[in-house]
């Protein structure tokens, strides 16, 4: 049975495909963009979080790890998951108030069935069915087609959202059991790409260029980030590729949000878009509006 | 709303309510007068006819549709004959901080000189208690169940179609035929049959007699007005009166004004739960308002402003004041009249048409407090009418909230019911399903089921007070299992369900003989058939329900020992109620384990919902199907008002790591903000109870107004409501405003009096919603969009 690694299974998701949809998110990605709505996607190994709001600071976590030494009495402050964890699970298991949580889950394709077709009658009456997202569902591609067969197999819908990035055979071969791709672009300037997601654009509009041959139901999803990608020249370049590419049938603008400020924070990452605010809604619709001349179905949000 | 309504609708939502002494005053006279001459049910009769002859009546600048309880709108009489209040109880109706009622030195002076040295003693309540066991009192002052008729009368009904087509002169033919059939030589009960019969024949007379005086008064101020437009309304208004009730309605107009008066008769002949309500209004003005438009007598816009106007009438009648612990389990101004919009027709097609979505439309525009609204959506029904109702819904002031209208069908069949008089059935009150028009169905009282697991972990015994209330069950350290837990838990169950029963047959047996209803009688089917009061069995079905609450925390405590104490053995349950006793002092880790880290209800956890599934089984094994002392039966229902409120003051800290005193889990919704998993997770846990073996469980949902936003946040959230009706579930109701739009009205109630949410059941201003409560609310998980 393939197995994969699970960050967090999310029910009622509806902005990620038509309908009620279950949104599988995988772990682990090879991008590392700045804006990144759940950073705690990126590495594609297990890690401890701490959640600061839920912790209490009873230190249950510091007397159970076989790694740190214990505090000193009346050790207060939230506690960082240490250098050199093992991750043995103890504090995982000690805490009290779930604040310290193991990000990523070891899940068989048979348990991650169970729990999306716990839906089922929500994705019947509403044209639902399931995401797979990360993360980059193209890090595990075997188990991503493992989740799609047994998906295709019970009658329930698929989608995939993906940054692009990854081998085109798999993507290809995940496309024959996808009903929908959301597919991220995130900037069209191949120096900027590199700096704000740390690789190159070049495999990802290749990959849509190649999956556009073979699928007919591309939703194109682009975050827009004020400052960073909303530029004319981003936008129409943006337009002009996807115009060419047969299999798009719509484009989605994305607003981007600061939520996951304090994820960042959360795993000690620096957060580099803080000056950033999110765009108004004007500035939504000046984007869409710009897009649309080039002859697309832009929609703004999910 | 057309300028007329808006200024009717302001003067509703200004005139602050206010007793009257008026109706105690006139019963007291009538009661001194006559008392000992005639029959029970004749002496309520002819005291209902003093009320209607002797009266203030009111015909306010404007109104289209007449008529008040009170001498003026929210003036608010009081039933001595039920509840008898003293000087002191009106100065604290006076003086309280939430849902006060204005009372004036006359109205106490009349209280003191007339009303109380003849009622105090006389009065239900004051017999009431007096004859019910001491195991029964003791069970009600620990906080184990509360009840309904100790200060208001038997209600919760709703009128079906029957007044649409017969006026009450056809009514009193059928009254004289019944009297003509009495079996003078084998029935022993025809005397007293005869005397019900006559005293629905008197209270016919008697609200003709209201009516005619509207026409006089009408007449006379048409005489007087200077206006045009408004002399010949007048006029109009005087023809109403003068042909309904006495006749059947020949138009809109005269339909609604119809059953205003007849609202009026039942909530001024008594004080019965849940006033009265119109059932499928919609259904039932649809023939006028075709006649009306083809014939050129109507126009939308006419009908519409009618409409408003009788929608203005509803919000000007606050409940009578409620006194002691039914004010906590019951603490607001709304009075529970619920009108049912959609649904289906008798032969089981849909039953949604124009006026649907005209009353969608009014309660959109008006947002009252009163009348409640809910939508029946069968699966028969057009998305047009779902998708109107989340359109008003997402507007955020709770209303309306929607039903299954199949599995409100099933509900009743399974009670054997017939499949049109179900069709003909819908819901009133919060979530109560009923046959409409021919049904008492009694609401006894709400049960505290996390304070009887309270007693099975004490040995019967309530710790709040050290008295032993129920059986010997064992120590909490003598359980081996979880089913010897449970075994303890169903045994004190059933002890504490018995007693209540006991106590609910006086009562009933009280009410059946003391106190009829002979108006209601005569709307009632088949209480003219069978001569029989709607208080004593008149009616063609008599169920009677124990709302059960708290089955959220119930679950999440239960699943908690069980995993606990006994699957992992983490902590003995001995310690664990030694933890309970002391409000986790000195405990919280264990208290954050306990609400942190254990399967909970409405996360579609399989672990904790089929305990949930267990203990809904056990009470329905050991309510359903007993019989009442009316020719029915006992059954369940699952919803709170604002009694979780009330029952978790007096239950103390729980193994769901609830602290002591705080709110219990509402209706059938998950405990405040256990529910982690989004609102399919929820659905799908609520949606494991098999609700077609009750009459009505209460869901609440909250959203944010994000969520409902754009078409797509709406198609959405109706594909929720299918699948969950899908799963047969009973009913849904939504609060879609933001946690800090609550703090804010919380720190600023001045400007945010308008404020309307959902409570449970019904809607309610949040300002005047006590602070726990408004607590209560904040927490409630808010499903925020993802």
């Amino acid at each position: 049975m393939e197995s994969g690694l699970v960050l967090n299974i999310q029910r009622y998701s509806i902005h990620d495909g038509p309908g009620i949809r279950t949104t599988v998110f995988l772990k682990g990605c090879p991008l590392t963009c700045w804006w990144c709505p759940n950073p705690e996607s990126q590495c594609a190994g297990r890690e401890v979080i701490v959640v600061e709001t839920r912790c209490v600071r009873c230190g249950r976590c510091r007397e159970v790890c076989p790694v740190e030494q214990l505090p000193a009495p009346g050790g207060d402050g939230v506690r960082a998951a240490p250098a050199a964890c093992t991750l043995c699970g103890a504090c995982v298991e000690a805490c009290p108030t779930g604040a310290a949580q193991m990000a990523g889950t070891a899940m068989t394709a048979a348990e991650v069935i169970a729990e999306v077709r716990r839906d089922r009658i929500f994705y019947d009456e509403s044209g639902g069915g399931v995401t797979i997202s990360g993360g980059e569902p193209l890090m595990q591609p075997a188990f991503v087609k493992a989740l799609l067969k047994a998906c295709r197999a019970g009658g329930i819908a698929t989608a995939v959202d993906t940054s692009g990035y990854g081998s085109r055979e798999q993507l290809l071969e995940i496309a024959k059991l996808t009903d929908l791709f959301l597919y991220d672009i995130k900037l069209m300037d191949p120096a900027s790409h590199a700096s704000y997601t740390g690789a190159s654009n070049e495999g990802i509009l290749d990959n849509l260029r190649a999956l556009g041959q073979v699928h007919s139901n591309i939703w194109v999803r682009i975050p827009l980030v004020p400052g960073i990608n909303d530029s004319p020249a981003e936008l129409d370049a943006a337009a002009e590729l996807i115009r060419q590419i047969k299999g798009v049938q719509q484009v989605n603008l994305l607003a981007y949000h600061d939520t996951a400020a304090h994820k960042f924070e959360r795993l000690g990452r620096p957060y580099r878009v803080s000056d950033i605010s999110a765009p108004t809604p004007w500035q939504m619709d000046q984007a869409a509006e710009r897009m649309r001349k080039f002859g697309l179905n832009v929609k703004t949000g999910g | 709303m057309t300028e007329r309504t808006k200024r009717l609708r302001q003067e509703s939502l200004d005139a602050a309510p206010v007793l009257t002494a008026e109706r105690a005053v006139l019963m007291t006279e009538f009661y001194q007068a006559n008392e000992g001459k005639y029959s029970v049910p004749v002496m309520r009769a002819r005291s209902f006819m003093h009320l209607c002859r002797n009266k203030a009546i009111w015909l306010g600048d404007e109104e289209l549709i007449v008529g008040e309880r009170g001498p003026r709108p929210k003036v608010v009489p009081t039933y001595p004959e039920l509840t008898c209040h003293s000087s002191e109880d009106l100065r604290i109706l006076d003086t309280r901080p939430k849902t006060s009622y204005g009372v004036s030195d006359e109205c106490i002076k009349a209280y003191e000189e007339k009303v109380i040295p003849y009622w105090r003693g006389r009065s239900m309540r004051d017999r009431i208690f007096p004859a019910l066991p001491a195991q029964w009192l003791a069970a009600y002052e620990a906080g184990l169940f509360t009840e309904f008729m100790e200060q208001r009368a038997p209600g919760h009904t709703v009128l079906d179609d029957k007044i649409y087509r017969k006026g009450l002169l056809g009514f009193k033919r059928d009254i004289a035929e019944s009297m003509a059939s009495l079996d003078w030589l084998s029935d022993h009960d025809a005397h007293s049959k005869r005397e019900q019969l006559a005293a629905m024949d008197i209270s016919c007379d008697a609200l003709i007699l209201f009516a005619r005086r509207h026409a006089e008064l009408a007449l006379d101020m048409a005489a007087e007005e200077k206006d045009p437009a408004r002399k010949a309304e007048l006029k109009r208004i005087a023809d109403v009166c003068s042909h309904v009730p006495a006749n059947a309605p020949r138009d809109f107009h005269e339909a609604l004004q119809y059953y205003w008066f007849c609202h009026l008769a039942v909530i001024t002949e008594l004080n019965g739960w849940d006033a009265f309500s119109p059932g499928h209004l919609d259904q039932h003005l649809l023939g006028f308002y075709n006649k009306g438009i083809a014939d050129g007598s109507l126009t939308p816009e006419a009908a519409r402003e009618l409409v408003e106007a009788f929608f203005v009438k509803f919000n000007n009648h606050p409940a009578p004041p409620k006194v002691g612990v039914t004010a906590a389990e019951s603490g607001t101004y709304t009075d529970f009249a619920n009108i049912n919009i959609g649904g289906l027709l008798a032969d089981g097609s849909d039953g949604s048409n124009e006026i649907s979505h005209m009353l969608l439309d009014v309660v959109e525009d008006m947002h009252l407090l009163q009348p409640s609204n809910n939508v029946q959506l069968s699966a028969k029904s057009p998305d047009a009418l779902l998708t109107a109702a989340l359109k008003v819904i997402r507007k955020g002031y709770g209303l309306p909230s929607v039903f299954n209208a199949d599995a409100v069908v099933q509900e009743q069949l399974r009670q054997g019911k017939t499949l049109a008089d179900a069709r003909a059935g819908g819901c009133s009150g919060c979530v109560e399903t009923g046959a409409f028009g021919k049904e008492a169905y009694i609401l006894t009282g709400y049960f505290n089921m996390p304070k009887v697991l309270e007693l099975a972990l004490h040995d019967g015994v309530d710790p709040r007070t050290g008295k032993q209330l129920g059986p010997r069950t064992g120590p909490a350290g003598s359980f081996a299992s979880f089913d010897d837990l449970f075994a303890a838990f169903r045994k004190q169950m059933s002890h504490f369900i018995d007693v209540k029963m006991r106590g609910n047959h006086i009562i009933e047996h009280m009410y059946a003989t003391m106190m009829p209803a002979p108006f209601l009688s005569v709307i009632t089917d088949d209480c003219i058939k069978s001569g029989k009061d709607y208080n004593s069995g008149g009616a063609r079905y008599n169920n009677s329900y124990i709302q059960f609450v708290g089955i959220g925390s119930l679950t999440d405590s239960l699943t908690a020992i069980s995993k606990a104490a006994f699957d992992d053995k983490s902590v003995g349950l001995a310690e664990l109620v030694a933890a309970l006793d002391a409000d986790f002092a000195g405990n919280e880790q264990l208290r954050q384990r306990l609400v942190n880290r254990m399967p909970k209800y409405g996360n579609d956890d399989d672990y904790a919902d089929a305990i949930m599934v267990r203990a809904f089984e056990m009470l329905f094994d050991e309510v359903d199907g007993r019989p009442n002392g009316k020719g029915g039966c006992y059954r369940i229902e699952m919803l709170p008002t604002t009694v979780h409120v009330y029952f978790g003051s007096v239950t103390g800290a729980a193994a769901d790591g609830r602290k002591a005193r705080l709110p219990l889990s509402e209706g059938i919704s998950p405990v405040q903000g256990a529910d982690r998993k989004g609102p399919t997770a929820v659905v799908r846990s609520a949606g494991k109870m098999d609700h077609l073996k009750t009459g009505g469980a209460l869901l609440n949902m909250k959203f944010t107004p994000s969520l409902l936003a754009d078409q797509a946040g709406l198609e959405k959230l109706a594909h929720l409501v299918r699948g969950y009706f899908k799963m047969d579930g009973h009913h849904m109701q939504f609060n879609v405003v933001k946690a800090e739009a609550l703090r804010e009205a919380q720190a600023h109630p001045e400007t945010h009096r308008d404020l309307i949410v959902r409570v449970a059941g019904y809607s309610d201003y949040f300002c005047d919603l006590s602070v726990e409560l408004q607590e209560e609310i904040i927490t409630r998980t808010e499903h925020a969009a993802f």
